[in-house]
């Protein structure tokens, strides 16, 4: 296809849409009069069932699949699942997940939390949010990217004349304090701590903007009265400004772990779930598409799916809570 | 493992793929149209077999990609002309996950150029594959000989014919470097141990340099290694064994194999010049590794003919120039085995028109155009073991050297191993857990869990 024909399917496309919209909205026109109910029918209608073609459907494939051998051809029973819970490959991938949510949602909630405190009505707040909240733009690839070139390695040897320059900051600085530049993602297990690094650098961001509105939604005379009786600033901190805003925090935990439950582009683009570092999501791409085993990789991705789905609820309920107050 | 660096995706670009949900139809307009290739006659009457296909297409689908994709257009310039039909290509960096699942999906394209013999099996197994016609098999047949023909060949039906072809069984080396310090090229395995040890003794620099890291792929230059010296340590009957499975992954050939490798990959005093430790093997760019010869921080660089392409513009790539490549030898001089790998033209549909598009790619015509044209718009880089390839053809002195290895009487060609066990071995287990092995696993563990894997 040329351009030409591109731009003539486009419009086409864009045609065809108007049409089938401009017949839904006649459609729901002529039923208006007959009730509210069939109305709202008309347009959860066509949303259920693509629900079910594109999301119920797939969900359902993939876990009788991950019933099934590499190839997709014999039933295996749950021996999928076994090999993710045994197999001593499977359980340095269960190791990191783990890893992974349980540091970064309360590193970056930390790091948010006591940045939204500081930065709150001091001078330039609105320049001092804007820098951390900045690595929440560029995306998971992108930011890995820019933390490998940070990582990067070149040995030095003070005996060799010749040393290669470092282009990794992180070393550069090691050198010039008189250390060894290190492997960051090559070392074991220290590497996966510096792939979370960069989730914590670009969820900070997000975890600061949502607890700074809700901190400033504090009302004014709650802490008034608690300043008045005399509190310290911790104390208004652990005894105010926390249980305030609790269901906010809970949000913010739980939206950050689902996502790195998730979490892909960084490890995929930072070392390829080698050297140790892979996750659950990693390795159910890893399995799927380059080592041809259908079976596992779908297995993990059912595995993924059910980790998921728990924190989501809990995720769902705080965020209602939180609404209806 | 892969022919060339543009068909490697890097991890990044197939992150950034999956998160743009692409089905990644990377396209790229047909051949420029002042693109000759004066050096091959062409006669419409040699099309004439092919009937009239006026307005019929053909779509190939593959994973290479600019700049190597111009050539291909080229060579099918001829039969476009001649036949009237029209050849419509396109590239994906991510063909090989790609073709897979199109294929399981029912939306295949007509042709698909298959750089792995595992991955015909696999899409053979989807049951959309055609069987080559009949035309295609007496020119395999003709050019190209068994070993090659049972390549293409799955459970007894000869489906794709070979394209392309590379020769990996090379070391790249500095010819200035080596009359410098009176070294010589090694004749024999004896003499390559010789020589590492003198570059390491003379102390001018470390003699080898090495990198795997290849995005999701990485650990392959190293399974390259690995085969190369099971070649040379069992020859090639254990080589088929092994690679068909017959003989146990961790049995006592593959692990003379791999301590052989690492007699020369593990040793510090031999790594990884100009580069770090033994570790940094495991991070370094494929695409960086070899650089160091250039500078003059290591001496030798195992790497396949495609490596030309890697050095830095003004590199002369000459027997006599900056850097050129030297056949690893083997035990004596008495056997010459070839490690190398190759592309195979595989059809999803038995029209007329892809028949004849078929025949036409398998014989010595189309080699020779092909030949012509790479050389002519990327400075060569491509050869094949079609036996009517006419090396005049060829530009490149690597080109030349990789032709005359390839079809050489006395060679022993072997294709890439790991592209042809089951891709949880030849694409998984093998990858990571070599890769594994250089940064520090022994190599019993490396083999018995390779060998756990398989299916």
């Amino acid at each position: 296809m040329n351009v030409a024909d591109k731009l003539v399917a486009m419009v086409l496309a864009l045609a065809a849409f108007a049409v089938v919209i401009g017949l839904i909205l006649f459609v729901v026109s002529l039923l208006e009069r007959r009730g509210a109910r069939r109305v709202a029918w008309f347009f959860v209608g066509p949303t259920v069932l693509l629900l079910i073609v594109g999301l119920l459907y797939p969900a359902g494939r993939t876990v009788v699949r991950s019933l099934f051998d590499a190839a997709g051809s014999s039933f295996i029973g749950i021996a999928n699942y076994t090999a993710i819970f045994s197999s001593p490959d499977q359980l340095v991938v269960l190791r990191n997940t783990v890893l992974w949510v349980l540091v970064t949602p309360f590193v970056a909630t930390i790091v948010g939390l006591l940045y939204a405190i500081w930065v709150n009505g001091a001078r330039g707040e609105a320049v001092a949010k804007a820098l951390i909240f900045l690595p929440m733009a560029i995306s998971f690839v992108g930011a890995s990217i820019i933390w490998k070139f940070v990582y990067e390695y070149r040995f030095y040897d003070p005996d060799v004349r010749v040393n290669p320059e470092q282009i990794g900051l992180l070393n550069q600085l090691l050198v010039w304090l008189g250390l060894q530049p290190q492997q960051f993602l090559l070392n074991q297990p220290w590497n996966n701590l510096f792939l979370i690094v960069v989730m914590i650098w670009i969820q900070a961001g997000f975890a600061m903007t949502i607890l700074s509105a809700a901190i400033k939604a504090i009302p004014m005379e709650i802490t008034e009265a608690a300043t008045l009786d005399g509190v310290s600033s911790t104390q208004l901190f652990r005894y105010v400004t926390v249980p305030a805003i609790r269901p906010t925090l809970v949000v913010v935990l739980t939206t950050i772990a689902i996502g790195c439950l998730k979490v892909f582009d960084i490890v995929r683009t930072m070392t390829g779930g080698l050297y140790g570092t892979s996750v659950v999501a990693n390795e159910f791409y890893t399995q799927s598409f380059t080592a041809g085993n259908q079976g596992l990789g779908a297995a993990l991705a059912v595995l993924l799916f059910v980790l998921v789905i728990p924190i989501i609820v809990y995720n769902v309920r705080q965020l209602r809570q939180a609404e209806a107050r | 493992m892969r022919k060339s660096a543009g068909v490697l995706a890097a991890g990044a670009v197939a992150a950034l793929a999956l998160t743009a949900c692409t089905t990644g139809d990377g396209e790229t307009p047909g051949g420029t149209a002042d693109a000759t290739v004066d050096e091959v006659e062409v006669d419409c009457a040699d099309f004439e077999q092919y009937g009239d296909l006026e307005g019929k297409t053909i779509t190939i689908y593959a994973g290479i990609v600019a700049p190597e994709d111009t050539p291909y257009m080229t060579s099918f310039e001829p039969f476009e002309e001649c036949t009237g039909a029209t050849v419509d290509y396109q590239a994906d960096k991510q063909f090989e996950q790609q073709i897979l699942v199109r294929a399981q999906a029912g939306n295949t394209p007509d042709i698909a150029i298959v750089p792995q013999p595992g991955l015909l099996a696999q899409l053979v197994a989807t049951g959309t594959v055609q069987p080559a016609p009949e035309g295609v098999a007496a020119n395999v047949d003709e050019f190209f000989g068994d070993a090659w023909k049972d390549l293409g060949t799955v459970d007894g039906t000869f489906y794709a014919a070979p394209s392309g072809a590379s020769v990996k069984s090379l070391v790249w080396y500095s010819p200035a470097q080596f009359e410098e310090n009176g070294y010589e090229v090694p004749e024999t395995l004896d003499d390559l141990m010789a020589l590492t040890e003198q570059i390491a003794a003379d102390g001018n620099n470390k003699p080898w340099c090495a990198g795997i890291a290849s995005g999701e792929a990485t650990g392959w230059p190293l399974t390259d290694w690995v085969e190369d010296f099971v070649l040379r340590v069992g020859g090639p009957e254990v080589y088929d064994q092994w690679v068909a499975h017959e003989i146990p992954f961790n049995s006592e050939v593959p692990t003379q194999a791999l301590d052989a490798v690492g007699e020369y990959l593990k040793n510090p005093d031999f790594v990884n010049g100009g580069i770090g430790d033994v570790s940094t093997i495991a991070t370094t760019a494929f695409q960086d590794a070899g650089l160091p010869i250039v500078n003059g921080q290591c001496s030798l660089h195992r790497m396949a003919s495609f490596y030309a392409a890697n050095f830095p513009e003004g590199t002369d790539v000459a027997e006599d120039g900056d850097v050129f490549a030297f056949y690893l030898p083997s035990e004596d001089t008495s056997t010459k085995p070839v490690l190398g790998a190759g592309e195979f033209v595989v059809s999803f549909a038995d029209r007329p028109e892809v028949q004849a598009l078929l025949e036409f790619w398998s014989t010595d015509t189309w080699a020779n155009l092909k030949a012509a044209a790479s050389s002519e718009e990327t400075g060569g880089g491509w050869i094949t073991a079609n036996s009517g390839l006419d090396t005049d053809n060829l530009v490149n002195p690597i080109d030349l050297l990789s032709a005359e290895i390839l079809l050489d009487p006395a060679s022993e060609f072997r294709f890439d191993g790991s592209d042809q066990m089951p891709a949880a071995v030849g694409t998984g287990a093998f990858w990571r857990e070599s890769t594994a092995w250089i940064t520090g696993q022994s190599t019993e563990e490396t083999l018995s869990k390779i060998e756990a894997a398989w299916p």
